[in-house]
């Protein structure tokens, strides 16, 4: 009950303080809380969210997805064979180095500007820290541990799945934590070069028309969906590595 | 049952050269309980992985039922020293006993009686469904245990596995080994740093020298198979052979001493063991 108390706490004022602050605002490109309020129950109807967040959320999860089988297959293949790791370490630096952004108009030359566009863009985009971490979670696995599956002829298809995954699963999901607030940037930032729907397209359609409440509403509902999704992560990652917060949580005891 | 030919093993880092191992041959008959006792950082884990066959050895043999070691064996099975990362902290304790086991495909039936037995011969009944983090060091290396009794092994290597446990657990443990070494039958080398629990768990005790590593001196144990930690501890005959065994200890430090500072026999080594 506290927990919640502290963490609504400050979100409740921000917002209170913004809404009266701009209570009488005058000025056309910041209106009036209570105005943008008004118009997010006006334009975000269901019809709405049918679509432009639908079309919207489903190239984030087919580009999420994609990045994270891709991340995930050949950062074990790097990270379980040194040699091929010693490779390609400069070079996957050296990708994950430029700003995903600058992907789309690249991108669109040779995959057009249709959903194929974004969900590339986004997959491309987020791979990285989730290859570059699975690498790293695959190589730190602990030698004991990987001595002890050996000794007990746990090897092949079962070492992968019992040893190399799940020792590096913690790494992997810091991985694609990052990935996803990547997937969402670059699924807005595709929609905005180029689309006929989807949340970016709307909120540059609403910034270009002067729709400005309107606008507004937009960029509160892309925080919402972010601040749930990353929720939903926490949550599901929570559950998948409990083990892992024990763990951790029974050697700071320990020490 | 178990064979150590010449054994030797050279690490090589860049241009330098070190030899762990120099020349190690002993052997150990099945069904016998070995240990091998050596000052620290004179090569036991080096000598164990080459055992294993999870380190191959720059000279020399090791068979085990005559087969020569190019990996694992299959009838094998170890312990490790370091219970908290020899375990799958993923796993209960349950499925870490089992995944070896299904792992060589034993039907399920089977596998629910041997991880059953197994877990209740070294006491552990009741915390099943545990994560080894959950668990103390001492039962953590009950479950690294009895994951290698359920294993059902001809042979059972032991790498100094009671190095990181408490004095009270470490003596449990050690009649948990002997109990269960009486009861299965199984051939065990174990290895440790601790001459005392050399003297008190083996039949016999091969001593190695400091690094690079020969055997130095073998010493039967000739105790009575009933061994409790009160009275055999405080037996003549096991202060008489642990004086031995520390006596041939010292001997293997001096002459590394002398190896290394031209200092003869009598160079004055601090006295400590343990």
């Amino acid at each position: 009950m506290r927990r919640l108390a502290l963490a609504l706490g400050l979100p409740v004022i921000l917002f209170v303080v913004w809404f009266v602050a701009s209570n009488g605002s005058e000025s056309f490109y910041v209106p009036p809380l209570r105005v943008i309020l008004g118009a997010f129950a006006d334009t975000w109807t269901l019809e709405r969210l049918r679509v432009d967040v639908l079309p919207s959320l489903a190239r984030l999860a087919v580009g999420y997805a994609l990045a994270a089988l891709l991340g995930v297959g050949l950062g074990v293949a790097i990270g379980a064979n040194p040699r091929l790791r010693a490779a390609t370490e400069p070079l996957l630096e050296f990708f994950r180095a430029i700003p995903p952004p600058v992907l789309v108009p690249v991108i669109m030359l040779f995959a057009g500007i249709g959903n194929g566009m974004k969900v590339i863009v986004i997959a491309v985009g987020c791979v990285w820290p989730i290859l570059l971490n699975t690498v790293e979670g695959i190589r730190a696995v602990d030698g004991v541990l990987s001595d002890t599956a050996r000794a007990y002829g746990i090897t092949g298809v079962a070492r992968l799945r019992h040893l190399l995954l799940r020792g590096a699963s913690p790494q992997m999901a810091a991985g694609l934590r990052q990935a996803l607030s990547i997937a969402i940037i670059l699924m807005v930032i595709s929609e905005m070069f180029a689309a006929s729907n989807g949340l970016g397209f709307a909120i540059v359609q609403f910034q270009r028309s002067f729709a400005i409440p309107e606008m507004w509403s937009g960029i509160i509902l892309l925080g919402l969906l972010g601040f749930t999704l990353s929720m939903l992560f926490r949550f599901v990652e929570r559950r998948a590595l409990g083990w892992y917060h024990g763990l951790r949580e029974a050697q700071r005891k320990g020490s | 049952m178990l064979d150590v030919r010449g054994l030797r093993k050279v690490y090589s880092a860049g241009n330098r050269e070190v030899e762990a191992l120099r020349d190690l041959t002993f052997t150990v008959d099945a069904g016998e309980l070995v240990c091998l006792v050596g000052p620290s950082g004179c090569g036991k884990t080096t000598l164990l992985r080459c055992i294993a066959g999870l380190l191959a050895p720059t000279g020399g043999q090791v068979l085990v039922q005559g087969r020569p070691v190019a990996g694992p064996p299959p009838g094998m099975a170890v312990v490790f020293q370091e219970y908290g990362r020899s375990l799958f902290p993923w796993m209960s304790a349950r499925d870490n006993v089992e995944l070896p086991l299904k792992q060589k495909k034993v039907p399920r039936e089977r596998r629910k009686q041997l991880v059953a037995g197994a877990l209740e011969s070294v006491g552990l009944t009741g915390a099943e469904s545990a994560y080894p983090w959950q668990l103390s060091g001492g039962m953590q290396q009950r479950v690294a245990i009895a994951r290698a009794v359920a294993y059902e092994p001809s042979i059972l290597l032991m790498d100094e596995p009671f190095a990181a446990v408490d004095a009270q657990t470490r003596a449990d443990l050690e009649d948990l080994v002997r109990a269960l070494w009486r009861r299965l039958g199984v051939t065990i080398l174990f290895v440790t740093h601790d001459i005392d629990e050399a003297v008190y768990l083996g039949q016999r005790v091969v001593m190695l020298s400091s690094s690079p590593t020969v055997v130095q001196a073998e010493l039967t144990v000739d105790l009575p198979a009933e061994r409790d930690q009160l009275h055999t501890r405080a037996d003549q005959r096991f202060t008489a052979l642990r004086t031995r065994v520390y006596e041939q200890i010292q001997v293997a430090r001096k002459a590394a001493a002398g190896e290394y500072s031209g200092f003869a026999e009598n160079g004055n080594m601090p006295e400590t063991h343990r």
